[in-house]
């Protein structure tokens, strides 16, 4: 599933300001009620359920990147961001390292298949190096937007 | 002469220490191999010596990486090739069918 068909390109965060793990699934969900895709009155709920999911394992899945995600009954169809902590940050890794790129995804829970397949295109971008650097050097949105759509077109990875 | 003998005596062993195992699993948990099962499995199989792959559709993951495995994108009802090599492969195959078995010990979804 490409990176246009979940990423709110409005939410995209290029300087997520948090240092904890709460306070950037905070600044992510909020950007996702920034751009219209959550509801604001499911904003508390939603960061609750994506914190009890990390309770379970943390989705810092290595290589500096970490995808927190829910499903939550609130959305009709996934929807996702991108945030880059410059400085990174204690995310309970796998691989016991600081996560500095986040993919946020929330799911409509009858749609388990549309969240893997976010999942594997997430994967197989990431496992590229290049994409992993571009997307850390991205400066701004835009910056981030314009590579994603390069993943898409396949310009990266298999 | 000597040489020669203890060389094939090796040579066998590494020979018997490599073969390859393997078996056919298949995703039984609704919501597929999604990033709990697949740590779940990457913790696993790094318990093993042997090396460990899954093959889906002609895509090869690695067992020891969760990017490797979530790039298989493995829906409820895949079926999946699982191969070990290595001195603990027929322990490591049984121990993951297993897994895949019992759905990763996964009851509620989330």
């Amino acid at each position: 599933m490409k990176f246009s068909v979940f990423i709110s390109p409005k939410a995209i965060r290029s300087k997520l300001a948090a240092s904890t793990k709460e306070g950037v699934i905070s600044e992510m969900v909020d950007a996702l009620v920034e751009a219209g895709e959550v509801k604001e009155a499911d904003r508390g709920d939603i960061i609750k359920a994506i914190m009890k999911r990390e309770e379970l394992g943390s989705t810092g899945i290595g290589r500096g990147v970490a995808v927190p995600h829910t499903k939550h009954a609130s959305v009709e169809k996934l929807v996702g961001t991108v945030g880059i902590s410059e400085s990174g940050l204690d995310f309970d890794s796998l691989d016991g390292q600081d996560a500095s790129l986040f993919f946020l995804l929330v799911s409509p829970p009858d749609r388990p298949g549309d969240h893997l397949r976010a999942l594997e295109n997430i994967s197989r971008q990431l496992r590229d190096d290049s994409f992993c650097r571009l997307l850390r050097q991205s400066k701004t949105s835009d910056d981030i937007l314009q590579l994603l759509d390069e993943a898409d077109s396949s310009q990266f990875g298999s | 002469m000597k040489q020669t003998a203890v060389n094939s005596v090796l040579s066998i062993d590494s020979r018997m220490s490599s073969a390859i195992q393997h078996s056919l699993v298949v995703v039984k948990n609704a919501e597929g191999l999604h990033m709990r099962p697949a740590d779940k499995l990457v913790r696993a199989a790094s318990t093993f010596q042997c090396q460990i792959e899954l093959e889906r559709a002609g895509q090869v993951a690695d067992c020891r990486s969760i990017l490797s495995l979530l790039t298989l994108g493995a829906t409820e009802g895949s079926e999946l090739i699982l191969r070990a090599q290595g001195p603990d492969a027929e322990l490591a195959i049984r121990t993951i069918c297993h897994l895949f078995e019992n759905q990763f010990e996964e009851t509620t979804a989330s």
